[in-house]
């Protein structure tokens, strides 16, 4: 500790902000912050001066004004009086479920495709090479454009399902795969409450009743863990576990009258069921592909941080192989790929944008298309969606950081 | 004093980029060319040909505009633009005028602070529909999908119409007429719908044109007519009396075959002699050169000229005279005189 001496205590001179290594960054730092600050009040002073000479003004009133266009994918109520707000909200919520869909396939693709890379059969691991360069070097604006198009010109459209002789049928009687999507059996219940029997209040009993299994099973996973701790011998939780899981839930189900929608063809498409709309599915389709490649390329990387020494080791200590994967090495190398996987999260999120190549109603094509359009108010909706996509971007890595957190290693 | 020439030279770079309010006549005499925005392809309105020269309606006023400014109705550049990219492209001086089968609107002149300078084309929205559907009105159309442009009047006129008849729809919005016929031909949507001129230019296109019908109904009121920006008086004149001189060229018998022989000496029309500049000085009250009427009709003809060739009857896509006829004959197309 004695090595360390005290900073000289001498008098402050103006040339020590230059010279002197101690202040010499917050000099530079303070410089930036200046030149930064001017910069802004300058584009601020440039808008306003030719907004006014345009005789324009910076406004938010349009949001509350009916929007006066339709919208054909709502995940809430919404039709063409509702006001230019409702109609952002409506965007937000199509982009946070593309995004989120994707999120979810790109990651299961990605770990697929990564770790069958690293596989010892030479045909497996060359063709997710090739899955890997083939999409991740072609824009996903292309790949969101090839799919879309391929749909539209291979599926049927809904006229091809009618008459007696149809030229196109459904899929086990269930599904009906057309150019403008696909229409799946959607669930309803007879007896719930709410609305019609249909108010989202029964999702949320649904939904309860799943948190609580998942609790229940994790309390039947620590006794078991307890019992061994004790005893050395782990009771089989397996049958106990899945008895949680259904039993309750199957009950809940069938006491609200769970029934299935059929999609059945009326008049110009199919009604009843669950709509996935065709936009919906190329984006969700071309972001996953073309994400999950870059995802696969961080986890092999990741798998090949770990030490070959890691692997040989467990293997001395005796665990075999699939624990040595969930144990040894998935924890380890989980440090490495986590932070770009986070990156690749954001970009999901924000190329959830391309949206509007496809006509998919996101809030860029909503708020920042249509509106933007209808209102003239360009710089107040680019406002907006800046924010839009700033605030997303911040929580996702948010919550992903506090995730890797969890995850890094320990040291003590 | 220094800083605020620095500031002022700052501003100046960021004014020059928004090419403020006034100055457009001379920013474009200065520049040599008139930067025109026009439709991504609509044939008859404004399209590439073979050669990759524009032609078209549309193209013809630009054109028109170019020649009495510049005295050359080549020295233009077309700006392809979209339902949604038109007004910003306008707004931000990317170009001098649009004509791009725009609808004059209330909203687009007030809140939008453009000015539209006439009407080259009353037009109206309908529905194209393959003649298999067998739909007869747009009223059948109940549960229908729809495609439709974004960012134009279409798609607000498209949510009135279903809401005030009660019946749904589905709308599948689309950036361009390309994109439209593509999503209509491979039957992603049931019927398209726009101004009932680019529906019939749209389908002249086709393969089968014939089996496709336009719906009987005509939704909406679409006067289609060159914009340029709001408070820029002189270059919205120069663009209004361009287009007012096509117009009674028309009225006045003055076609592209007898300019020049019109031009040449004052006739005993003294109209004639006003519009072509032999008596008078209207050019000059413009900032242009006297001929500047003259060159704009020589450029593609006078206004019923250009419908002809472009759009009229005895082109592919036939569209009849009907409202956009000489008010001497019926129609609503109308010109101030030229005194
Ligand atoms: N008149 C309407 C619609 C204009 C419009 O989009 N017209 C279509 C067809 S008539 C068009 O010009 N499309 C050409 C393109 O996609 O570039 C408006 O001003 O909003």
């Amino acid at each position: 500790m004695s090595a360390i001496t005290d900073p000289p205590q001498g008098s402050f001179s103006l040339s020590m902000l230059i010279n002197d290594t101690r202040y010499r960054s917050y000099t530079f730092q303070a410089l930036a912050a200046i030149v930064l600050a001017l910069c802004l009040g300058f584009f601020y002073l440039n808008v306003s001066t030719n907004l006014a000479a345009a005789g324009l003004n910076i406004s938010y009133d349009f949001l509350g004004s009916p929007a006066g266009y339709d919208i054909n994918q709502r995940l809430i109520e919404y039709d063409s009086q509702s006001t230019n707000a409702r109609a952002a909200v409506v965007g937000v919520l199509n982009t946070l479920l593309v995004a989120f869909l994707a999120c979810v396939t790109a990651t299961v693709f990605g770990v697929l495709a990564g770790v069958l890379r690293l596989s010892n059969n030479w045909l497996v691991s060359k063709l997710m090479a090739f899955y890997v360069e083939i999409f991740r070097n072609i824009p996903v604006l292309i790949w969101i454009l090839i799919i879309f198009t391929i749909m539209i010109a291979v599926l049927p459209g809904p006229r091809a399902f009618r008459g007696d002789e149809p030229e196109a049928s459904m899929l086990f009687d269930l599904v009906a795969f057309t150019n403008r999507g696909v229409y799946t059996p959607g669930p309803y219940f007879t007896r719930g409450l709410g609305a019609e029997g249909n108010g989202g209040i029964n999702w949320l009993i649904v939904i309860g009743v799943l948190v609580a299994s998942f609790f229940a099973t994790r309390m039947v996973t620590s006794k078991a863990n307890a019992t061994q701790e004790a005893t050395g011998v782990r009771p089989n939780t397996l049958w106990t576990n899945l008895a949680i899981w259904f039993l309750p839930v199957i009950a809940v189900l069938f006491a609200l009258g769970l029934k299935w929608d059929i999609p059945e063809l009326k008049g110009f498409n199919f009604a009843g069921g669950i709509k996935v709309g065709g936009p919906l599915i190329a984006l969700w389709f071309a972001l996953s592909i073309y994400t999950g490649a870059f995802i696969a390329e961080n986890v092999r990387a990741g798998i090949q941080a770990v030490s070959k020494g890691q692997t040989e080791a467990a293997g001395a200590l005796g665990l075999r192989p699939g624990r040595i994967m969930s144990l040894v090495v998935l924890p380890q190398a989980l440090r490495v790929i986590i932070p770009p996987l986070i990156s690749q999260y954001l970009n999901i999120t924000k190329n959830s944008s391309l949206a509007i190549a496809v006509g998919y109603a996101d809030i860029t094509a909503t708020l920042g298309g249509i509106t933007l359009n209808q209102t003239g108010r360009a710089i107040e909706c680019v406002l907006l969606l800046m924010l839009f996509y700033l605030t997303i971007s911040l929580l996702i890595s948010t919550f992903m950081n506090i995730y890797n957190n969890s995850v890094k290693l320990k040291e003590r | 004093m220094k800083k605020t020439v620095f500031f002022g030279a700052l501003a100046v770079a960021g004014l020059s980029a928004a090419a403020a309010a006034a100055g457009t006549l001379d920013d474009v005499k200065a520049r040599g060319t008139l930067n025109c925005g026009v439709t991504t392809g609509l044939v008859g309105f404004a399209a590439p040909d073979a050669n990759g020269v524009w032609e078209g309606f549309d193209v013809g006023v630009c054109r028109a505009v170019a020649a009495a400014v510049l005295g050359d109705a080549t020295a233009v550049e077309f700006i392809p633009t979209t339902g949604k990219t038109r007004f910003t492209a306008l707004a931000s001086g990317e170009i001098d005028m649009l004509a791009r089968n725009t609808t004059w609107t209330f909203s687009r002149d007030v809140d939008l602070k453009f000015e539209f300078v006439g009407i080259n084309y009353y037009d109206g929205q309908g529905f194209l529909a393959p003649k298999a559907l067998g739909v007869t009105s747009a009223k059948d159309l109940d549960g229908a999908t729809v495609c439709v442009q974004t960012g134009t009047t279409t798609e607000l006129n498209l949510a009135d119409f279903f809401r005030s008849n009660n019946i749904s729809y589905e709308p599948v919005p689309i950036e361009t007429n390309a994109e439209g016929q593509q999503q209509y031909l491979a039957g992603a949507c049931d019927t398209y719908t726009t101004d009932a001129s680019g529906l019939a230019a749209t389908r002249a296109t086709f393969e089968n044109p014939g089996d496709h019908v336009l719906l009987p109904e005509i939704i909406s009121k679409e006067p289609l007519g060159p914009l340029v920006r709001h408070g820029d008086n002189d270059w919205g004149d120069v663009v209004r009396w361009t287009l007012n001189a096509l117009i009674t060229a028309e009225e006045l018998g003055v076609t592209s075959a007898n300019i020049e022989e019109l031009a040449a000496a004052p006739t005993n029309n003294p109209e004639i002699n006003r519009l072509l500049g032999t008596a008078g000085e209207l050019g000059g009250m413009l900032g242009l050169e006297p001929n500047w009427a003259m060159m704009a009709i020589k450029a593609g003809g006078n206004y019923g000229e250009l419908f002809e060739k472009n759009i009229g009857e005895n082109t592919p896509i036939g569209l009849a005279r009907g409202l956009n006829a000489m008010w001497t004959e019926g129609g609503l197309i109308y010109s101030p005189p030229f005194r």
